[in-house]
């Protein structure tokens, strides 16, 4: 939007591309037949699919014991799977609403994808809470409507039904959001094809014509729900933070969760658009606009809110010791220690250590490199959030009541199972869908392409020639 | 908008957002009144050009958001202080420090549904509306200046023609729509 674009920039969209190369490159996989590695990929995440739903069934149908929780351990793989989901969404806020109001070019080559990913993974997330209260069919009596018995509300003073309203706002203006900037986009695919093609994508772009009011209007619009959507995710997180923080649970009960699960979230989502990302411009073939320059931007991100993670780690430690309180210090003692060391070494390990490696210039747009990190930063933080759930639960005030708790084939089920639902959402995203936002990349062909800018670009182009008057 | 009675359009597509933008700049200067305009993409300046006034949404998002607040703060404060008090660990029944993440949520969501559904609405978009375009290539890499030409003299109709030829308009037609 703003015409100044530092020199020193690289160019975000290689090729040389013309406005009709972007609609080609970027509608066209839509168009053909799916290939081979789309085909087996959706063939895994069906199968995942069905072991979600039918460790869901299971669970369901026989209750909640089938996963071995115990009354010590009252929050397992469910609560770490529901947290570690809903982390991974914020990602997608963070690039298409926070860069927006930051005004990063480099957000529209990655937003759209990442924008799915983020309602893809508030549908996994939300799984978790509902399977969890085991009379799923109730799970209606969670929002405040007039009821027979009473009428009885709901506990508006409680952190858990702040989640659900949350969450449910999240899902909305999430989906609002990104249908908004889709919908241009269904008009260019609209306007490509004929027959029944033609019909189902008129009616998914609402009759967009591209007129000049429209787009006014709709650039007003995505300022102001970029607007919203900032402080919203970081609202999403905070919250989420307060179902342990609120409690009276030494190693929950610390005023540093919030900013330290926000900085959490948008660590693990960026590593998941970059494991999604890596895949979808290799297989789409999107490299002229997911470039190198994409992938370092990204891993700058996860250096620094790695590194945030990892002072919180230590500010914990810290203040857990200079507390003076010996609950706090055995909690944090436990954490390390204790019989769930591990997943404690292996959450420091990934999310701490290994993304250093990402001063190095030179490992940024490494992209084998990158691909493993987002992996490992994946793992950590799912740990991160076993080792505040369960190793805090297995240690409690009474010895007595201690305990270890291993997930059962249920557990493990649902979880592996909700990536197979993740997969099978995002893939069907990548074949209806384009997966650039297109308006928007050619929104910054002029300031980015490599025709126009850095070591490639040609004389008789200026960057700056659609914007010389106001 | 204009879409409900059937009207004659004269339309020249560009090649690029420099050349419509200096057309526009041409049409402003000779007081040709243009119809409307259309892009692949938002181009920036051109609402200026055409002399569009800001849009108001802002005014009604922050009115719906109002609205959010408004529903949630009141509605919790009523639940616990008028239709079901309960006494939560001692402390008072009107506690509004822990209203304040609700709060929030509905303000947010109140304003983001209602900026959507009015945006759509004043844009004259729904699904499975069809508005008739000028071309196909318009949502892919053209760019179009429409002309009305219901009740206009073949003197008016050739100054536009010219206008387009002389602006550099790769492709003038017109269409009933």
């Amino acid at each position: 939007m703003s015409a100044v674009v530092s020199p020193i920039r690289e160019p975000l969209i290689t090729g040389s591309k013309t406005y009709h190369d972007i609609t080609e490159d970027i509608c066209g996989p839509t168009e053909r037949a799916p290939g081979l590695l789309w085909t087996i990929a959706m063939a895994l995440s069906v199968a995942g699919l069905a072991t979600f739903a039918f460790s869901v069934f299971w669970t369901v149908y026989f209750g909640i014991g089938t996963w071995d929780l115990n009354r010590t351990i009252g929050w397992g793989w469910d609560i770490t799977n529901f947290v570690w989901w809903i982390g991974i969404g914020h990602a997608g806020t963070l690039i298409s609403a926070i860069l927006l109001l930051f005004r990063q070019k480099w957000r529209t080559g990655v937003n759209r994808a990442a924008e799915a990913m983020t309602i893809f993974a508030v549908i996994c997330a939300g799984q978790f809470p509902l399977i969890h209260m085991g009379r799923i069919w109730l799970a209606f009596f969670i929002f405040p409507y007039p009821n027979t018995r009473g009428p009885l509300w709901v506990n508006f003073n409680s952190p858990l039904l702040w989640d659900v309203f949350a969450i449910s706002t999240y899902f909305t203006v999430s989906i609002l959001f990104w249908y908004t900037g889709l919908v241009p986009d269904f008009a260019t695919m609209r306007d490509r094809s004929t027959g029944m093609r033609r019909k189902i994508y008129n009616f998914l772009s609402f009759g967009w014509t591209g007129s000049a009011k429209h787009w006014q209007r709709f650039e007003s619009l995505s300022l102001i729900l970029a607007g919203l959507a900032t402080p919203l995710v970081l609202s999403v997180h905070t919250i989420v933070s307060f179902d342990f923080a609120t409690s009276v649970i030494p190693g929950w009960h610390t005023t540093i969760f919030p900013p330290y699960f926000v900085a959490g979230a948008i660590f693990s989502g960026f590593a998941m658009v970059l494991t999604l990302m890596l895949i979808a411009r290799k297989v789409l073939h999107l490299e002229d606009y997911i470039t190198l320059e994409h992938i370092e931007s990204m891993n700058k991100v996860i250096l620094l809110t790695g590194s945030i993670v990892g002072t919180a780690y230590l500010t914990e430690l810290f203040i857990s010791w200079y507390s003076g309180y010996i609950y706090e210090q055995f909690a944090f003692f436990n954490r390390a220690l204790g019989p769930y060391w591990w997943s404690y070494f292996g959450m420091m390990a990934c999310n701490v250590l290994s993304p250093q490696i990402f001063w190095f210039k030179k490992y940024r747009r490494s992209i084998f490199v990158t691909f493993f990190m987002s992996i490992f930063i994946n793992i950590g933080m799912w740990f991160e959030r076993f080792v505040i759930i369960a190793t805090t639960l297995a240690r409690d005030y009474l010895p007595s009541s201690w305990s270890y708790y291993v997930p059962t084939w249920v557990e493990i089920g649902i979880f592996v199972g909700s990536m197979g639902l993740f997969f099978v959402l995002f893939l069907l995203f990548t074949r209806v869908a384009p997966v650039v936002a297109i308006a928007e990349v050619k929104s910054i062909l002029k300031t980015s392409g490599d025709q126009y800018k850095g070591k490639n670009a040609m004389p008789h182009h200026h960057a700056h020639d659609d914007h010389g008057h106001h | 908008m204009s879409q409900n009675k059937s009207k004659e359009v004269l339309f020249g597509l560009y090649d690029d957002e420099t050349d419509l933008m200096d057309a526009i700049r041409v049409a402003n200067k000779e007081h040709l009144e243009i119809d409307e305009v259309f892009t692949p993409f938002p181009v920036h300046g051109l609402d200026h050009l055409l002399h569009f006034e800001e849009s108001r949404l802002h005014i009604a998002g922050f009115v719906y958001g109002a609205m959010g607040t408004l529903t949630a703060f009141l509605f919790m404060s009523w639940v616990f202080t008028r239709d079901w008090p309960i006494i939560f660990g001692g402390k008072p029944y009107w506690s509004v420090p822990a209203f304040i993440p609700i709060t929030f949520e509905l303000t947010v969501l109140f304003c983001a549904i209602g900026m959507v559904v009015s945006y759509y609405t004043v844009n004259g978009l729904a699904p499975g509306i069809t508005i008739p375009t000028l071309h196909d290539r318009i949502t892919d890499d053209k760019f179009c200046i429409a002309f009305n030409t219901n009740g206009a003299s073949a003197q008016d109709i050739g100054n536009m023609k010219d206008f387009l030829s002389k602006t550099g308009a790769s492709l003038i037609d017109s269409k009933v729509v």
